[in-house]
């Protein structure tokens, strides 16, 4: 007689063809070389958004998003209730550790020219999604309705206003109204549990199909048959995937534990913006460099312009797949390094400047 | 002869008399064509203007404000600023070292942020990124843009207010 997991196995196979995809992963390898040790932080970032969903979900069942009650509701997490002050700390530093391991993860991709043909719809998925993160933890972040983050809002939303034509009619939707309010608490709580999750699901599940499809990419200028090795993705990687994931979820709630998130003061709207005021480490490199911008450049306002040229960058760092040729044609281009490294030199050094001044 | 129409002949000729115009069909076709097309265009209209409506917050009436009781002149230390609330918009009213009176929009002209009176170099200063003005509202620093809009102080007895310049 057979047990009873195989039965069950059998008859799900039988409905929903499981052998096809068993045979499928036990098809696919994962190149091993010196460069593996990259192909981990997605994993990681995927881990850590799993965390995000899990402790969201429970911070929701006690936040209220309301100008009156926000803050209160979260002074009541971290005091009232049991372990509530580790879920919130847990949140809080795994939507850092997320935004770091995604962009390590977009870095390692770019450097290793993965974007190339085929996976260019992999690369604009992979982008959009940390966008997508950074819109998570500029939504997340107000919704403790500290003073921090009622500033950080009004300036991030007033940024948008800069935009032309769209901009002053996209920070009044942002916003819900003229000023942050109460209405903007509202809209970005929504934005940060409902509109954001739906469309990063979306984009992660096309993210991950094609990259179960495609297998991983190999950097370029590898021997195609001198010393190539690969491992099995079932169950060889993913175990070490699990392993990493284990270290990861240490490393969080070490830091969750001794390094609990601060809640700060009530947001108070007739409040001078505090001294020292500064947004999330990984808005500083712009934010800092806002600061240098004189107000007028030639016919343009500075701010407009230093925004206008964050965007085209941004743009053209999206659609890299699609400028470089060179790489698509399986070669190396000097241009992709020599611009990367000038990114993440400037990314750094900016910084590190907003960190210290 | 050859059936293939001469080379030299217009992509679209006009129609000749004797030769076949589009059948009835072919008309009946090209009508619905155009009116399902239509009718579709229209049905997306139909359920996007209300979606976009919905997004855009309605106005709130608000209690115009033109003046606002700050205190008695005995409060209000010397050298010193304090936020005052306008309606809804923050004032900053500031007290010179000598005495005088200034009020101005609490909100930088940068990006939004509330600003503060800095005593130990004399400005009003934006916390958020370093703009600087002088007691007047002038921007002097930083990435300010434009002055500080400037209201009116009055001091009537010992009661002073602020009022919109008119």
């Amino acid at each position: 007689m057979k047990k009873p997991l195989q039965k069950f196995y059998a008859w799900l196979d039988e409905r929903a063809k499981i052998s096809d995809l068993v045979q499928f992963m036990g098809k696919k390898y994962v190149p091993v070389h010196r460069h593996s040790v990259w192909y981990y932080f997605g994993g990681v970032a995927l881990f850590l958004f799993i965390i995000q969903v899990t402790t969201g979900i429970l911070l929701l069942l006690y936040y209220k998003g309301s100008e009156q009650l926000a803050f209160e509701s979260i002074q009541f997490i971290m005091s009232k209730v049991q372990f509530g002050w580790l879920v919130r700390s847990i949140h809080s530093w795994a939507a850092n550790l997320f935004i770091l391991a995604a962009v390590i993860h977009m870095f390692s991709v770019y450097f290793e020219r993965s974007y190339r043909n085929p996976r260019e719809i992999t690369w604009l998925t992979g982008m959009l999604m940390l966008f997508l993160g950074l819109g998570f933890g500029f939504s997340g972040y107000l919704l403790p309705w500290n003073e921090l983050a009622f500033f950080a809002t009004k300036v991030g939303t007033d940024i948008a206003g800069v935009v032309p034509v769209v901009g002053k009619p996209l920070m009044i939707f942002l916003r819900g109204g003229e000023d942050v309010t109460g209405a903007t608490l509202s809209r970005f709580f929504g934005f940060h549990v409902a509109l954001f999750p739906g469309i990063f699901t979306f984009l992660l599940v096309v993210h991950l199909l094609l990259v179960q499809r495609q297998g991983m990419s190999e950097p370029l200028g590898l021997d195609a048959e001198h010393d190539r090795k690969t491992m099995p993705f079932f169950p060889n990687f993913m175990l070490r995937d699990v392993l990493l994931w284990l270290i990861v979820l240490n490393v969080l709630a070490v830091l969750a534990v001794f390094f609990p998130w601060e809640l700060g003061r009530k947001a108070d709207p007739f409040a001078s913006a505090p001294a020292g005021i500064r947004p999330e480490w990984y808005f500083l490199f712009m934010f800092q460099s806002l600061k240098y911008v004189p107000p007028r450049i030639l016919f343009l306002d500075g701010e407009v312009l230093g925004i206008g040229l964050f965007g085209i960058a941004g743009l053209i760092w999206l659609l890299v797949p699609f400028w470089d040729r060179k790489s698509a044609r399986g070669l190396r281009s000097r241009t992709i390094s020599y611009v990367g490294i000038g990114v993440v030199a400037y990314i750094l050094v900016f910084t590190i400047l907003g960190w210290f001044l | 002869m050859s059936s293939r129409p001469d080379d030299n002949a217009p992509l679209f000729p006009p129609p000749v008399a004797g030769q076949a115009l589009p059948s009835a069909g072919e008309q009946r076709r090209d009508f619905l064509k155009l009116a399902l097309g239509g009718g579709f265009i229209a049905w997306i209209a139909a359920v996007l203007y209300p979606v976009f409506s919905y997004l855009k917050p309605p106005k709130q009436a608000e209690v115009e404000v033109t003046n606002v009781k700050v205190g008695k002149l005995g409060q209000i230390e010397k050298d010193s600023g304090t936020i005052v609330r306008f309606g809804s918009k923050p004032v900053i009213l500031i007290r010179t070292a000598a005495g005088d009176f200034h009020a101005f929009s609490a909100t930088c002209t940068h990006l939004d942020c509330t600003v503060q009176y800095k005593k130990d170099i004399g400005v009003i200063w934006c916390a958020c990124h370093n703009g600087k003005y002088d007691l007047t509202g002038r921007n002097i620093s930083g990435p300010p843009p434009r002055p500080l809009e400037e209201y009116r102080v009055i001091v009537q007895g010992d009661e002073v207010s602020v009022s919109k310049k008119t």
